[in-house]
């Protein structure tokens, strides 16, 4: 099972640690989804003024942060892989965190994101934008503006090696404060039956 | 009726002869997952949720189908089952497109609950994302093909205690699917008698009243053993020209 | 008909043939008909009417001569002399045997297959005896050579359990692949209490490239009857069905004409030889499904109901059609019946080892010089049943591997080929005897390609009845595919084992729990071939194209790569 503990010491990081703050270095990052679960971690109300005493947020929709930093000690990331952007970001959360923990149901199964498996891309691109009203910029094809799609979308651990699993549609704030407060604990995350259903 | 005794998880345990291990095992309030069987219908050993394992030859037997025998000793819980249980759920989530959170079945679906006991927490196969059909033509009920596990519940009960046999399944393998009638839309199966057993033993989101939306369908198993019931006990007989049914 | 009828039958048809100076026996079976058989003996009949020797030559169309590969085959065998053996006969080239051979005596050197190759001298012919020698269409031809008096022979001379006895004896085991011992199922459907009961004999024969029931139930259809005769009267069945695949549209003609025939003269129907013991067989032809060669799926079939195996036990001996006691058994297995009723336990049970007695029939096919089907005694090596009877693999190209038992099988390895094949030595080396199917493989195969082509095969053919069959073979599949085209990741390997490992401990019937087979024994003997295709993305046999990248790959180089094209390779997912 990984937990911060094993990971702390199990891996060196590329460049020297920063020394300034013993906090934990907390990200949440937002793929392919809705926003609902960083929405139900806004749920977690009073109980952030605690997390805040124990963790930096480096990085997150709701923190102005441009880049992704290094050295992160647990990301949680929202939303399924569905574009070459998401890609990108998720190849660079799981080289600059140690924890990385898929957060919902779309990291976790692809869930609604993934809704449009079924069809071809092309289809779906053509049947929104194409014949949709108005002029709209082609999808699919990369035009530096917009990414790109992806053909399928994925869930998180099919890109990327993830370390723990949260799920829930959204996962409710008792939920996410369990998982949450396990890994600052450096304990693995053992989800109660009732916390760990889908949906 | 004779009594056998076996070993269950290491304890003596007695039952009837004939009984089938799964009642056994549940008698003793050890909870083992069964999709495809449910009490009241035929077993059939299909879903392997409920296989045990033999101490004598290590072998998996599913409880379902397999009767309690005098001396037999088995586990019902070894690292190897466990392992194993999560692997079928898994496979089961790949195989059709079980997007909980967009299910009427969201928080009572029989899939979900036994991922969620046993904690399968992602599943490690491709999603095999079929294209697969509804149809929603029957005026009360709807078949989501996508939510369906195959476990041919309401093909057993349809045919065994309805009597219609309206449901059978056409295909092979990952391609099969249960269908109505011929596979004929489900409004113009001349069959079906609309009494809708099929929906309520439907352990997912597959089989459902029409009208509910997400998480709001409820069904009910009970209705099962009360008709085998009063079946048995002829309360629905007619006596003096009139019924002297249960109602 | 008596047994004295039976005997006057077979010496008047004695008489017959020895009045004849020549029988051209002329293959009809399907591997030879497929390459023109069916003109070549017109031709041959044409000849023999043009050159006016109706009287003294015979065209006789026969069952399966053995080298498939050489076909259209043709024996020739002239009064005094030892039987010519001719291959790939045309038709200018079988009026050239009629001309030269039969008429003047001087064989047609170029197309004989001399008779004391490796090919016909390393086999020992039990079940096929009669296969290319007699006309299955003729019941006197059968007849001639001894057919149904080890059914008139058991009928009057031993009880139903001296009969389960003399099977228990000679040590038969079922030649259907897992080689249950043969008296003692008899045993356990002749002491299952109940009326009614019933015999089956199991020709769905489905795996690729094996037609051993086929070409038996071509060559020789009485045999197979007068087995299931027998075998009604040991467990007291009165009703046989021979469940025939939908495919061998030959085999099911010739056994239904062979049962008309018997019925006729009243070897089979009621009364059988004038006996107290009646005995019905029915056909069921299968419909195209491979898991009806599973016992319980078979049954289903039978029954008319959806081909999908049922748990057991029950068995089929204690509870088969329509709850009553069954004995079902292959069709090779019912083929070896006659010859130990007729010669004895004691002499079946000299051929074979210590285990495995008698003989096995083999369809013979891949990169070896001479396909076809083979019967050798039980414990022969492979190295000579690959280098002898099939004379070796083509120059220029080395033996990698053996495939037996088909999707079920498993692949022996060079280090391997001293191996006995029986029983046990096959299955201890992760392969199995299966119904008989062996494929030679060169250098020029890949191993884990192999191994999806099986997979691929297990995925359509299950029946969907039970979940680790059905989606399991599905996955292994996908990661065979993956591993193919070299988009496979590490992780795979394991993945890919402990599906393996719980799709056989956990599928419902034997398909399933067969089904991981080919990977597990190639994993076992060529796993650096794995390892190849998924670290350093490379075939060694140079057949997989390689065509794809690992998603984790992909990640790093998709971004730069859609700059680059301004597009998105649609092989992603």
């Amino acid at each position: 099972m990984t937990t911060l503990a094993t990971k702390r010491t199990g891996r060196k990081a590329d460049k020297a640690e920063p020394a300034v703050s013993s906090k934990i270095r907390l990200a949440t990052a937002w793929l392919g989804g809705c926003s609902g679960c960083h929405m139900s971690f806004l749920d977690l109300d009073e109980k952030l003024i605690d997390l805040a005493e124990v963790v930096d947020l480096v990085y997150s929709p709701i923190a102005d942060v441009k880049e992704f930093p290094d050295h992160v000690d647990v990301t949680l990331v929202e939303g399924a892989v569905a574009n070459v952007d998401h890609l990108e970001l998720a190849e660079q959360i799981r080289q600059r965190s140690k924890l990385v923990v898929s957060f919902g149901d779309c990291a976790v199964t692809g869930n609604v994101t993934s809704l449009r498996n079924k069809f071809p891309l092309e289809d779906l691109l053509t049947k929104v934008y194409h014949e949709g009203p108005g002029a709209v910029p082609r999808g699919g094809e990369y035009d530096k503006i917009v990414p790109a799609l992806i053909p399928r979308v994925l869930p998180l651990h099919q890109v990327i090696e993830v370390d723990a699993f949260i799920p829930g549609c959204p996962p409710d704030p008792e939920r996410i404060w369990a998982a949450v407060s396990a890994l600052l604990a450096g304990e693995p995350v053992v989800l109660p039956e009732k916390m760990r259903m889908f949906g | 009726m004779a009594v056998i005794t076996m070993t269950i998880n290491d304890e003596l345990v007695s039952g009837v002869e004939g009984q089938s291990l799964l009642s056994l095992i549940r008698e003793q309030g050890i909870e083992l997952p069964t999709l495809c069987h449910l009490e009241g219908l035929e077993a059939r050993g299909g879903c392997r949720l409920c296989l045990v394992e033999m101490q004598s030859t290590q072998r998996l037997l599913p409880a379902c189908t397999t009767t309690a025998q005098e001396g037999m000793s088995i586990q019902t819980h070894s690292e190897r089952l466990v392992r194993y249980r999560r692997m079928i759920l898994e496979l089961l989530f790949a195989e059709r497109n079980h997007v909980c959170a967009v299910c009427v079945m969201n928080g009572r679906c029989e899939l979900q609950d036994e991922a969620a006991k046993i904690g399968m927490d992602h599943v490690r196969y491709d999603y095999l994302v079929p294209e697969l059909p509804m149809d929603a033509t029957h005026d009360k009920f709807a078949i989501d093909h996508n939510r369906c596990i195959l476990c041919t519940r309401c093909v057993s009960v349809c045919d065994s205690v309805e009597g219609a046999h309206t449901w059978d399944v056409m295909g092979r393998g990952v391609n099969s699917r249960v269908i109505t009638d011929l596979n004929q839309p489900w409004g113009s199966s001349r069959s079906c008698t609309s009494c809708g057993k099929c929906v309520q033993v439907c352990p997912t989101g597959a089989l459902a009243n029409k009208g509910s939306t997400v998480a709001e369908m409820v069904k009910r198993h009970d209705f099962l053993q009360w008709i085998l019931d009063g079946r048995e006990k002829k309360q629905w007989v007619m006596h003096n020209g009139g019924s002297e049914g249960r109602r | 008909m008596k047994r004295s009828d039976l005997q006057a039958m077979a010496r008047r048809e004695l008489d017959r043939q020895q009045a004849t100076r020549c029988r051209l026996l002329c293959c009809a079976s399907t591997p030879c008909l497929s390459s023109g058989a069916a003109t070549v003996q017109q031709a041959l009949e044409q000849a023999v009417t043009d050159n006016k020797l109706d009287a003294e030559v015979v065209v006789v169309s026969t069952g399966c001569m053995g080298p498939c590969s050489r076909g259209p085959m043709v024996t020739v065998q002239l009064a005094g002399q030892e039987d010519t053996y001719y291959e790939n006969v045309t038709p200018e080239s079988a009026r050239q045997i009629v001309a030269e051979h039969v008429m003047a005596n001087q064989p047609v050197a170029d197309k004989i297959m001399p008779s004391d190759l490796p090919f016909f001298a390393k086999q020992h012919k039990i079940v096929l005896a009669n296969s290319g020698v007699i006309d299955p269409e003729r019941l006197e031809d059968y007849v001639a050579r001894d057919g149904y008096a080890a059914l008139a022979h058991a009928l009057r001379e031993m009880t139903p359990e001296e009969v389960c006895a003399e099977i228990s004896k000679s040590g038969l085991r079922g030649r259907g692949g897992a080689g249950y011992p043969t008296g003692l199922k008899w045993d356990l459907v002749r002491k299952a209490p109940g009326e009614k009961k019933y015999v089956i004999a199991n020709g769905d024969e489905g795996d690729p490239g094996a037609y051993m029931d086929r070409t038996l139930m071509e060559s020789d259809p009485h045999r197979l009857l007068e087995g299931m005769a027998i075998a009604g009267y040991a467990v007291g069945a009165e009703q046989g069905f021979l469940y025939v695949r939908g495919e061998y549209p030959i085999a099911a003609k010739r056994l239904e004409k062979a049962i008309r025939t018997a019925e006729r003269r009243g070897l089979l129907g009621s009364r059988v030889l004038e006996s107290s013991f009646s005995f019905r067989i029915d056909i069921r032809i299968g419909a195209g499904a491979f898991v009806c060669g599973e016992e319980t799926a078979l049954m289903a079939s039978i029954m008319g109901r959806r081909g999908q195996p049922t748990p057991r036990p029950p068995y089929p001996a204690q509870s088969g059609l329509w709850e009553c006691p069954t004995l079902i058994n292959n069709v090779e297995t019912f083929g070896n019946i006659v010859p130990i009723i007729a010669h004895g336990a004691d002499w079946f049970a000299s051929v074979g080892t210590a285990k495995s007695k008698g003989s096995k029939i083999f369809a013979l096919a891949g990169k070896v010089n001479t396909t076809g089907l083979i019967e050798v005694p039980m414990g022969i090596t492979l190295r000579e049943v690959i280098d002898d009877i099939g004379g070796g693999v083509a120059d220029g190209f080395s033996f990698k591997a053996a495939q037996t038992g088909g999707p079920s099988g498993g692949c022996i390895p060079a280090e391997h080929l001293d191996t006995p094949m029986d029983y046990e030595s096959l299955r201890a080396l992760g392969a199995i005897m299966g119904s008989g199917g062996l494929i030679v493989m060169d250098n020029a195969s890949c191993m884990p390609d192999v191994a999806k082509f099986f997979m691929e095969f297990c995925t359509d053919e299950s029946c969907g009845k039970c979940v680790p069959c059905r989606v399991g073979t599905v996955q292994m599949h996908r990661i065979l595919e993956r591993i193919t085209n070299g988009s496979a990741a590490p992780a795979d390997l394991q993945i890919l084992q402990d599906l393996c490992t719980m799709v056989q401990e956990t599928s419902l019937c034997g398909l399933g729990q067969s089904a991981p087979n080919p990977v597990l024994s190639t994993l076992r003997f060529y796993r650096e071939e794995y390892e190849a295709h998924i670290q350093r993305h490379e075939c060694p046999a140079g057949v997989c194209k390689m065509t794809e990248a690992p998603t984790l790959e992909l990640v790093e180089a998709l971004p730069r790569r859609i700059r680059e094209l301004g597009t998105i390779p649609m092989s992603l997912a």
